[in-house]
């Protein structure tokens, strides 16, 4: 039973109450007036790091956090300066950039796309961080990049590896430098190719989450075209981590390659069980029985050990590659922290240098102009060779390692070894591919924000 | 004054000043200073307060009054947010219709699946609901996400392309969710002297709206309705062998509750467009749970305290890293300070879950009643009315001292 009762002061004093509670939100409708979101105007500019601190890929977000740090150092003219001296453009001279201090701030991905998109606001919003950095997933990745867009900053993306990061869900402020599944098939095919011959029977496994299809769809139309017959795709889920029972009957689908389309933990398992089945000694169509992992990482193979002996795999880079710009980013990080960069340490360390020089090349933080002095860049001394940031999809081409699996490796960083180094012609495309969203997906407009 | 006693319209007021003033409130330092670190007034932390003790609230309505442990409720959390983004991309980018549907929606799903987890209570009630929000994330990550039939968008969350046909949808209007044009987005700075404050639009629609529902569950709190369900906690079996059927009253709760977790969800929607299927996770649906153990289970406002503490922990901890604490630390001589440094470490950046399970352990130890309890307890040692008390009354004030068993 309720009480009733109702007075004449008492609804004055609520329609008051209930008034000034709807016009609060309609007297801040003014934004500030600066020309672009978070315009550097101290001594300093924040870059903003979001890397999965906790989580299934904490191990390679730690290695990306190295890397940054070591390149903010580089660009405020402290170390040995890395790949400075090597890069191909000269606008950056270890006085920050134009002039200001480089600061940063960090935040944990979780490699979830809500908690990196609050980490990722929060930067902005909080610190006023003016680029955004890091990610070793490529859901979070595609999430960070729209929410930088609405934000008007710049996202140099870290690890991500769909292709839909630079296809379907490409957008004007967000730039990959990693490589993508569709690279990683057309220079795994030939190399598989000279290896297993053209008659082979391959089954895939699968992570049932957006990366592992565009694996999965990339992998099995570049072998299909070389002459291979795909038996069977089966779909894990991701939170597996047994897989004996998608592998036990692999034996008898006639299959004689096993293509596991997995990254981090999902792969340690799934290819370990592999090898403990007893796949790999295993005789069938008259044919040695082979594993393929599309997409390596150094921790991935640390976790799975000695099983990778053998096994083929594609990567973005590696720090046996011999040029300069590689062996000084392994030398300023090696004396640092003691131990060679990882691949995604690499792309992230590339990224914020790439994004320093853009800024200095412009002669301004305004995200346009940086997107602009981005466009069609052409560089080379970060490590990878020479390289071109392709105007109409912010994707970059430059070559693929194709990677085998030591077989007597020396230490716990010598795990893989360079099989060869597929040359970028190979692995191009054209942009509106329909792998990468087709001719619907464009960039959209530039974001300057505020 | 609105229907409410004077201690619940004074609680009332409080939380309306609170969360009126938050953006003055949680900027207590002044920018550029070593302590900015913690100021949390900027609009997205700001949100996530309010729209999480949305979100706690409706769930100390059931598990508060009926002492039913769901614990799935994340489920209509995300099934609300998804609802919203559908809206944003086909209708229009306006919040209200979008706020609508994902209550609606939760409602329904929490009508479904009430009906069915309700048969059982306890630990079989708790199961049943985890069973079925582990499924809707499933669902959601990679089941409904296929290229062929594509609902979630998986992993990569849901959300709004340029090419979305939002039917609804006027160039004049912001290209972002907004009230009636007003872009949730579109934040005033007042600038003082160091300080400054921000008073986003997005922030007050949710403040507004979190208000409103802090004083609908006072309602129901007072109501026959909550007597009956706080009956249903103290001994159901004897309510049911008094001839009544406490059933329809649980899964009344149920969908209370539900609701008030799709609003939630929608609103985060509004917030921020994107829904992601990790909101569904049973982790998100634990957090839930400690926040309202956490602030106080029962009570009014715990569990807004509760959403409001670990959310601080989650975005402000997880972001000091050691060059942060190396100037915290730096008027140290060199060798000390990099001791505290290591001392410090393992509970931030990386480590704020630990911090956070530290706090939890001994605020469940110390303080079962959760903050709210030690708030009380506080709130009695000042007490004018005890310290001055004599003979009896004085008795009855050290009995108020000591907890309860």
């Amino acid at each position: 039973m309720s009480k009733n009762d109702l007075t004449r002061r008492g609804v004055l004093k609520t329609g008051a109450v209930a008034g000034a509670g709807l016009a609060v939100p309609t007297i801040f409708t003014a934004g500030s007036a600066r020309a672009f979101t978070n315009e550097p105007t101290g001594s300093n500019v924040v870059l903003g790091f979001n890397v999965p601190q906790t989580g299934p890929y904490a191990d390679e977000g730690m290695d990306e956090l190295r890397a940054q740090e070591l390149a903010v150092q580089h660009l405020n003219g402290e170390g040995d300066g890395g790949c400075l001296a090597t890069f191909s453009s000269k606008a950056l001279d270890g006085t920050g950039i134009l002039g200001k201090k480089v600061t940063f701030v960090t935040g944990d991905t979780q490699t979830k796309s809500d908690a990196a998109r609050a980490a990722a606001k929060s930067m902005i919003e909080k610190d006023g961080a003016i680029m955004i950095n890091g990610g070793s997933s490529s859901g979070v990745a595609v999430a960070v990049q729209g929410l930088c867009q609405e934000a008007g900053i710049i996202f140099m993306a870290g690890l991500t590896h769909s292709n839909d990061t630079t296809g379907k869900d490409r957008k004007k402020n967000g730039f990959r430098h990693f490589f993508n599944a569709y690279m990683s098939a057309a220079a795994l095919a030939p190399v598989l190719e000279k290896a297993y011959g053209t008659d082979r029977r391959a089954y895939h496994l699968t992570a049932d989450y957006t990366w592992g299809w565009t694996q999965q769809e990339s992998i099995a139309a570049s072998t299909e075209a070389m002459g291979w017959e795909t038996v069977e795709n089966v779909l894990t889920p991701l939170a597996a981590t047994d897989f004996s029972s998608y592998i036990a009957p692999v034996l008898n689908s006639g299959a004689d390659v096993l293509v596991l389309n997995h990254y981090g933990g999902n792969m340690v398992n799934s290819l370990t069980q592999a090898v403990q089945f007893g796949l790999r000694d295993k005789q069938v169509n008259g044919k040695n029985f082979e594993i393929v992992v599309p997409l390596y990482s150094e921790l991935m193979a640390a976790g799975a050990g000695a099983n990778v002996a053998g096994v083929y795999g594609s990567m973005n880079y590696n720090w046996q590659l011999d040029n300069e710009g590689s062996k000084a980013f392994v030398k300023s990080f090696g004396e640092k922290y003691g131990r060679p960069p990882s691949n995604s340490a690499q792309t992230c360390y590339a990224q914020v240098l790439l994004y320093a020089d853009a800024v200095a090349r412009a002669g301004s933080f305004d995200p346009c102009a940086v997107a602009e002095a981005l466009e069609g860049f052409q560089f080379d001394g970060l490590g990878n060779g020479p390289t071109l940031y392709r105007a109409e999809d912010h994707q970059c081409f430059k070559d693929v390692l194709v990677m085998k699996g030591k077989e007597a490796p020396a230490n716990e960083f010598d795990l893989l070894e360079i099989v060869d180094v597929t040359p970028v012609a190979q692995v191009e495309y054209p942009a509106d591919h329909p792998m990468f969203g087709g001719a619907e997906a464009t960039l959209g407009e530039c974001n300057p924000g505020a | 004054m609105l229907g409410l006693n004077k201690h619940d319209a004074m609680l009332f007021v409080i939380v309306l000043i609170l969360t009126l003033l938050a953006p003055f409130l949680l900027n207590p330092f002044p920018q550029g200073s070593s302590l900015a670190q913690f100021n949390a007034g900027y609009p997205d932390l700001m949100q996530r307060f309010v729209i999480y003790g949305i979100f706690a609230i409706g769930f100390n309505i059931l598990f508060g009054l009926t002492g039913y442990l769901s614990f799935g409720h994340a489920a209509f959390l995300g099934m609300g947010s998804y609802a919203a983004v559908w809206i944003f991309k086909l209708l229009t980018y306006n919040v209200v219709p979008a706020i609508l549907l994902s209550v609606i929606v939760a409602g329904l799903f929490a009508l479904v699946i009430g009906y069915i987890s309700l048969r059982r209570s306890g630990i079989y009630f708790s199961i049943l609901t985890l069973a079925f929000a582990q499924m809707s994330f499933a669902l959601a990550y990679s089941v409904l996400s296929n290229p062929k039939f594509n609902l979630t968008n998986g992993e990569t969350g849901l959300q709004v392309y340029s090419n979305d046909p939002q039917w609804l949808h006027r160039a004049s209007l912001p290209d972002m969710p907004h009230l009636f044009g007003l872009s949730v987005r579109s934040t005033y700075t007042l600038r003082m002297n160091g300080w400054t404050f921000d008073f986003n639009s997005g922030y007050y629609i949710c403040a507004a709206i979190m208000i409103l529902m802090f004083y609908l569950s006072i309602r129901i709190f007072r109501s026959p309705f909550g007597m009956m369900l706080r009956a249903i906690k103290s001994n159901q079996q004897r309510l049911n062998y008094t001839g009544l059927n406490s059933r329809p009253y649980t899964l009344a709760a149920f969908v209370i509750s539900g609701m008030y977790a799709g609003l939630a969800g929608g609103l985060l929607a509004a917030m921020d467009p994107l829904a992601g299927a990790e909101r569904m996770q049973w982790t998100a649906s634990g957090e839930v749970v400690l926040m309202t153990i956490l602030g106080g289970a029962g009570t009014l406002i715990g569990p807004v305290l509760g959403a409001g503490f670990i959310k601080y922990f989650e975005n402000i901890f997880s972001k000091i890293n050691d060059n942060v604490l190396h100037q915290w630390f730096a008027f140290l001589p060199d060798g000390m300070e990099d001791l505290m440094v290591t001392i410090v470490h393992p509970f931030i950046g990386k480590g704020w879950n630990l911090t956070l399970g530290l706090l939890f352990m001994i605020v469940v130890i110390f303080l079962p009643g959760g903050l709210v309890e030690g708030g009380q307890r506080v709130g009695r040692v000042f007490r004018r009315r005890d310290r001055k008390a004599s003979g009896a009354e004085a008795e009855a004030a050290r009995q108020r001292r000591t907890p309860a068993e």
